[in-house]
């Protein structure tokens, strides 16, 4: 009885992770639409959000990659299981709060590892899964990206350049609607699955499920909901530094940005490949504003993401680490449920905090100055 | 193939990724150019605003375009489906 206690708890967790991937990602997909005006924000994060619920039945590859690729199997437990999500959590309201699209990805597999090295130690974690499938794709997807759209940008430019600004502007919304949308559901189909993945784990490590089992449908349907509500909430804060903070960007831009993330993202889940929508969406921002004569790239913008994302792998196992041995600690289904509180005391905090300088749809596009929220005074860790 | 890097799967990301991520766009752009063009043997527009400006051949043009355009997107979708 206690188990199945504790498995409830594990799966609502789980799914208010897939909700902050949601929110927390938003912006990969429509931030330059809304930038550019292409969509009215509330209209973007709306589409963005069915499109989401649509992409997470549409193919089930990634999901088993997460969870069996990266640590051993056999050695995971609930507790285990509910402390990494808590690390991936916390990590992503962090990032959300500071306005930086870190990984969500990252943030799950480093929450999930740092909890099961707490818990089983070294021999737990298969570190040449992790280098080769998260962290050696992690470098090169933002690369790729980052040449797809730059070319994709200056060919975009070259070919209309005697096209009147009016008649340009006014097709390549049109585009970019196209190919935003094609993002959005890219990452249905990739985020989606990897809590379905963590969802799957703990049922098998419950023995609800028989090991090797696929992902009942109830799961494939709540984490599909879970994440297209996180979408519609959209994570304004993130919009507004990929939008507005990294490149000014125009409609052609965009969506030769969007274009080539979604042909990445879509061509490395193929391949199996769990990498980040942030990173590749992040790489392909950056390539457009490289691929356009005289626009400015704020470097330092960039500098800042590029900082937390190699934090988040360890920043998240650490939150993981810690929420294993305080519920360990605790012992039992007590300590399950006092790091739930915990956890949802902490999201409350956040949300709170994040009242006092709001970043909503209707100031997302004002003029960048600098800051997406006012200097905060935890920068790392939480 | 080395086992830390699929340099198979990576090479073809990035060839498929470039013709798919920046020659689709690039088509689009190319569409957009016919949709406009014919208009400027008509020499100077006074439709400017208009995106539909062109010659029939433009416009037949700019629909192929648009229409391989969709059929890429159509064919990767059914790729994802299908792999499942």
């Amino acid at each position: 009885m206690s188990n199945d206690f504790v498995l409830v708890l594990v799966v609502i967790t789980a799914l208010a992770f897939d909700f902050t991937n949601g929110f927390h990602d938003t912006g990969n997909a429509m931030a330059t639409s809304i930038a550019t005006r292409a969509l009215p924000p509330k209209v973007a994060v709306g589409l963005s959000g069915v499109l989401n619920l649509v992409g997470a039945f549409l193919s089930l590859s990634v999901a088993a990659t997460i969870a069996s690729g990266l640590v051993n199997t056999k050695l995971i437990t609930l507790t285990v299981v509910f402390a990494g999500l808590a690390g991936g959590i916390l990590w992503n309201l962090t990032t959300w709060f500071l306005g930086i699209p870190s990984s969500s990805s990252h943030a799950l597999i480093g929450g999930v590892i740092g909890s099961t090295l707490a818990a089983a130690g070294s021999h737990g974690v298969k570190w040449h899964g992790l280098v080769q499938k998260v962290i050696i794709p992690a470098v090169l997807s933002p690369i790729i990206a980052l040449c797809i759209a730059a070319i994709g940008t200056y060919l975009v430019y070259r070919i209309t350049r005697d096209v009147n600004e009016k008649t340009r502007t006014h097709g390549f919304r049109i585009g970019q609607i196209g190919s935003a949308s094609m993002v959005s559901l890219a990452h249905g189909t990739d985020d989606a699955q990897k809590t379905m993945g963590i969802i799957t784990l703990a049922l098998i490590s419950n023995h609800t499920l028989a090991s090797g089992a696929k992902a009942p449908f109830w799961v494939i349907l709540s984490c599909a909901l879970a994440i297209s509500l996180g979408t519609y909430i959209g994570g304004w804060r993130v919009i507004r530094t990929l939008g507005k903070g990294l490149v000014e960007i125009d409609a052609p831009q965009g969506m030769a940005a969007e274009s080539s993330s979604a042909a990445v993202i879509l061509l490395s889940s193929h391949f199996g490949y769990s990498l980040s929508t942030t990173h590749v969406a992040t790489g392909s921002i950056l390539g457009s504003g490289v691929g356009k004569k005289g626009a400015e790239v704020r470097w330092s913008v960039a500098g800042r993401m590029a900082t937390a994302w190699v934090i988040t792998l360890p920043a998240a196992g650490a939150v993981g680490a810690l929420a294993y041995y305080a519920a360990h600690g605790i012992g039992g289904s007590a300590g399950v449920l006092i790091m739930f509180l915990v956890v949802a005391a902490g999201g409350a905090a956040f949300y709170w905090q994040s009242r006092k300088t709001a970043v909503t749809s209707k100031n997302v596009n004002d003029e960048w100055s600098g800051t997406v929220a006012p200097p905060a005074k935890t920068p790392v860790g939480v | 193939m080395n086992s830390w890097i699929n340099l198979s799967a990576l090479w073809r990301i990035v060839v498929v990724g470039l013709l798919a991520g920046a020659g689709l766009p690039a088509l689009f752009a190319v569409g957009l150019r016919a949709l406009a063009a014919g208009s400027d043997s008509a020499a100077v527009g006074t439709d400017e605003d208009r995106v539909i400006g062109g010659s029939r051949a433009g416009m037949a043009f700019a629909g192929f375009c648009f229409a391989v355009v969709l059929a890429a997107i159509g064919y990767g979708i059914y790729l994802i489906v299908k792999a499942s």
